[in-house]
């Protein structure tokens, strides 16, 4: 037998409260989802109209396909709609919450610099945004101390350049950094 | 013994000190990407392709499947130390794994996995080294007709086997398609949805849908749980090792049993969580101690690790042999192909021998070195749960952005791959599926190529589709299919009636 038993006990000092108050329930957001896809194949089928989804001497005309698949799409999404609609109906008060405004905090606080990073991707070339991102969310999110949190980013941010860009020769949009040393 | 003589040349392009390199590598990575919470096989060879891009192609498949079997092997970790379940096929590992760990055997519980997932993979590739040749050249005579009943086959076994909502799965299905045909339309050259804008002119791209939809998603998903995490650990000594194999042969009807349901579901599309599910019930019915499971027992663990490993490698077979893959990690597998420009499909083992052949000799040898680097460190990698999530989270984000970006060359990608996250999520919560979108997504042309050159030859009549006995009867199975529960339940009806006529 293994006697080498050691505990993990790995703790998350940012966890959402168990209590926190509930946003938005998922049969909700569930019709809203089904809306917003009968939406988009509705314009789908409209576009493909106008290409034309009628038949040619030889075959079908290109809207054909996606045509039919934009009609079931928009049906499977009016069927969603009014089961979940009878659903959430029946439920009432006690259905099953989707995000808690705690959680959807988290979320947006990882969403958030991620789409910040993008946009520094443009900006400042993708290895400088890289090291920031993994800097300040260390430091910033994760409660890291700031020398590691520095660190790691540092040696992450110079691995990716030197895999990706030395190594294995992709090419990623690059700042006035990267150009300070000649790439 | 063709295929024998194929293997060997296979193991022959494989004896490189560079590709056993990528192999080694590639396990490392996938056991890391494995045992990390929220992330697994899919997820990891999603945010993983791109390092393959500038790799030939037989290096980046093995690399790529490594990294999957590798994922599969941590799945395997979480679930008996911690009770997390990396993948929801390992959810019946973590009935009798997580008891047997509480009870202070979580080595022999560990041992068991890696053991049976090792059996359970071996099984699947010799049914692929034997019978996949023989599918493909089966399939080689395929014409257009034939292929798109192919293709409506596996999206209908999706839906009529799926455990999820059913419209929720044509929905995903039929999104995935209708993607696929934004921009430049291949038969007529006319352009398709794109409403005037030029990047979406070159379509949404398969990887970038794929990594936003297992990545980015991903990572707000595990962001919006408690990470907080509580186990055991444990090293595995060589003594644990050898008492478990000696107890092995005691359970060979189980393994036996939860590799040939695995094999089945594997190539049916959608099958690892259902495969592991039934291998651990059918055990639990066929055994003479049915209440001693979920105590920890150590057939518990036999039985659904056998099961899903079947099955997870044995999805590779159709996308071998057809070009169909029988999972969403095979589809990204699939994606791949692709973006190293060979062409999936029958053709696949006549013109490219090497990596076709490389590719399921890279599968024996994967699991073989698998097998012994988790039990040698199983120590290391549990402890790698240590490593707070805020550092690795931006790591990942990271590393979706140049995958996404590095397809195309395109900033609009990272935009469309954040927008994916946020579908995957949203998807994820509300339950529609993944897979069938992944599967779609890759298909999606080839599918409507095949319907278009095969309503062309007949003159634009459905008929075509039942023109002979094959393509005929493929195409009935897959409406048997789509409509199984109603089926099943007329069938019952049925049943019903007569019954009392007999008694």
């Amino acid at each position: 037998m293994s006697n080498n038993e050691i505990e993990i006990e790995v703790l998350d000092p940012t966890a959402p409260a168990e209590n926190s108050p509930p946003l938005a329930r998922t049969l909700t957001i569930d019709i809203w989802t089904m809306v917003v896809l009968a939406g988009f194949s509705l314009v789908m089928a409209w576009d493909n109209y106008k290409t034309g989804m009628g038949w040619t001497e030889d075959g079908p005309e290109p809207g054909y396909f996606p045509f039919y698949l934009s009609v079931i799409l928009i049906l499977a999404s009016l069927y969603g709609i009014a089961k979940s609609l009878i659903e959430r109906r029946a439920a009432g008060g006690d259905a099953e919450v989707f995000v808690t405004r705690d959680q959807f905090k988290r979320v947006l606080l990882v969403f958030l610099p991620a789409l910040a990073f993008c946009v520094g991707m443009q900006l400042v070339g993708l290895y400088v945004s890289s090291f920031l991102l993994t800097a300040g969310f260390m430091i910033f999110v994760g409660r890291l101390s700031v020398w590691k949190s520095l660190l790691t980013a540092l040696i992450f941010s110079v691995a990716m350049f030197y895999i990706f860009e030395i190594k294995f020769d992709v090419i990623m949009p690059k700042g006035p950094f990267e150009a300070l040393f000649g790439y | 013994m063709e295929a024998f003589s194929l293997l060997l040349h296979g193991f022959s392009v494989l004896l490189t000190w560079k590709i056993l390199g990528l192999m080694f590598v590639g396990l490392i990575l996938g056991v890391f990407v494995g045992v990390l919470p929220g992330l697994g096989g899919p997820n990891g060879v999603a945010i993983l392709l791109p390092i393959t891009f500038s790799m030939d192609p037989t290096s980046a498949i093995v690399m790529l499947s490594c990294i999957y079997w590798g994922a599969l092997f941590g799945g395997a970790i979480t679930s008996i130390l911690f009770n997390i379940p990396g993948e929801a096929w390992s959810v019946a590992t973590t009935f009798d794994g997580y008891p047997m760990a509480q009870q202070g055997r979580a080595a022999e519980a560990l041992t068991a996995a890696f053991t049976s997932s090792f059996i359970g993979s071996f099984v699947a590739v010799l049914l692929i080294t034997f019978v996949a040749p023989g599918i493909a050249s089966f399939a080689l005579r395929f014409g257009p007709a034939e292929f798109f009943s192919v293709y409506l086959l596996t999206f209908c076994s999706f839906v009529g086997l799926g455990r999820e909502d059913k419209h929720k799965t044509i929905i995903s299905m039929a999104l995935g398609l209708l993607l696929t045909g934004i921009g430049m339309d291949t038969v007529s050259g006319t352009l398709r949805m794109t409403f005037g804008s030029t990047d979406l002119l070159r379509g949404v791209n398969f990887l970038v849908a794929v990594i936003g939809l297992f990545g980015i998603s991903e990572i707000l998903l595990t962001m919006e749980e408690q990470l907080a995490l509580k186990g055991h650990a444990a090293s595995i000594s060589p003594r644990t090792v050898l008492k478990v194999w000696m107890e092995m042969p005691r359970y060979w009807v189980t393994l036996v049993r939860s590799s040939a349901i695995g094999c089945w579901l594997g190539i049916t599309p959608g099958g690892a969580i259902a495969a592991s599910f039934m291998g651990y019930n059918l055990a639990k019915r066929f055994s003479k101690d049915p209440d001693g499971f979920g105590k920890g027992k150590i057939e518990g663990v036999f039985a659904p690790e056998t099961a899903a490993h079947a099955s997870g490698t044995s999805a590779l077979l159709p996308m071998l042999a057809l070009g169909i893959p029988g999972s969403g990690t095979a589809a990204i597998l699939l994606g791949g192909l692709m973006v190293w420009g060979l062409n999936p499909g029958p053709l696949l083992f006549v013109e490219h021998k090497d990596f076709v052949w490389g590719l399921i000799a890279s599968m024996y040898l994967g699991n073989v070195v698998g097998l012994v680097i988790v039990l040698a460190t199983v120590p290391l990698f549990a402890s790698v749960l240590r490593v707070p999530f805020a550092a690795i989270a931006p790591m990942i984000v990271v590393s979706c952005a140049i995958g996404a970006f590095a397809i195309q060359n395109a900033m609009f990608d990272i935009w469309l791959m954040m927008l994916f996250g946020v579908i995957g999520y949203v998807f994820k919560k509300i339950g529609i599926p993944l897979a069938p979108l992944t599967l779609a997504l890759v298909l999606g042309s080839r599918a409507e190529d095949a319907f278009r050159l095969s309503m062309i030859s007949g003159g634009g009549s459905f008929g075509i589709f039942w023109s002979n006995w094959l393509v005929g009867s493929i195409t009935t199975l897959s409406f048997v299919l789509l409509f199984l529960t109603q089926v099943e339940k007329g069938i019952a009806k049925i049943g019903r009636v007569f019954r009392p006529a007999q008694a």
